[in-house]
């Protein structure tokens, strides 16, 4: 998109490279039909490859972007593909049926956005009292956690390089 | 994480629920809380389970019971896991 003026820049953080050890967490995790406490490690050792999403609250537009953009190149056939952001299990849902994504991706709640913190990647919300949330990011990793990719996003709003993510899978 | 062989389908704030939730923690047992919806037409997992969407319902993949109705699974659980535990081999 050209925009005639600069869109913000957010500060240069530190959060887990390739080749680093993703932190563990564990948070409810949401399908289609209940959620329960599920650990990310629980996942990557079911799975070769696991994609972690960080999004904006759900139903703001870059979740809605992110998640039918996710939908329509089916990453689930390649990889155990969930979200990670500050809205309840109630809000994740209803994304889940919105997106029609239900079966095919899960969602982890993080409403006191812990996990992004420690993942070095919190952003306070401007205009948005006492909320904070995960700034958008991608992490690829293995069964061990190992990140194979990483992308975080440098301005706000900004979006994952879909196809060098899916270079990975 | 241990992955225990109760599940307690749950939903939050449900009384009947909570009273499954006392007597499993009296008894010390391990269990997994699997969270469903409030509108009844949402729970088809615990209709498959179960034949009914009412909550509380455990599945005990011990011993191959699914249950729901809390009064009837605070009894399975004292039955089954109630007994007197002291020195019996």
């Amino acid at each position: 998109m050209d925009l005639d003026f600069d869109v913000v820049d957010l500060d240069e953080i530190e959060y887990p490279e390739e080749g680093e050890t993703a932190p563990d967490f564990t948070r409810p995790l949401v399908n289609d039909e209940y959620w329960e406490d599920e650990s990310l490690s629980s996942l990557c050792a079911d799975s070769d490859r696991v994609v972690l999403v960080f999004h904006a609250m759900d139903g703001a537009f870059p979740a809605t972007y992110v998640w039918n953009e996710i939908r329509d190149r089916g990453w689930h056939e390649d990889a155990t593909v969930v979200g990670c952001s500050i809205s309840t299990p109630y809000a994740h849902k209803r994304l889940l049926d919105e997106r029609d994504i239900a079966g095919d991706y899960r969602l982890f709640s993080d409403p006191g956005n812990g996990v992004a913190r420690e993942y070095g990647i919190d952003m306070d919300l401007d205009g948005m009292a006492g909320l904070e949330e995960p700034r958008p990011a991608v992490f690829v990793l293995d069964g061990d956690r190992t990140v194979e990719y990483a992308w975080v996003a440098a301005e706000w709003p900004d979006f994952p390089d879909y196809d060098a993510v899916e270079a990975q899978l | 994480m241990s992955d225990p062989t109760l599940t307690l389908y749950r939903l939050q704030a449900c009384p009947f629920c909570e009273r499954v939730v006392r007597k499993l923690d009296a008894l010390g047992l391990e269990y997994r809380s699997r969270f469903v919806e409030p509108m009844h037409s949402e729970r088809d997992v615990v209709k498959r389970l179960t034949g009914k969407r009412t909550v509380p319902a455990i599945v005990d993949e011990d011993t191959g019971v699914t249950m729901s109705e809390s009064a009837n699974i605070v009894d399975y659980l004292d039955r089954t896991y109630g007994g007197d535990t002291g020195g019996a081999a």
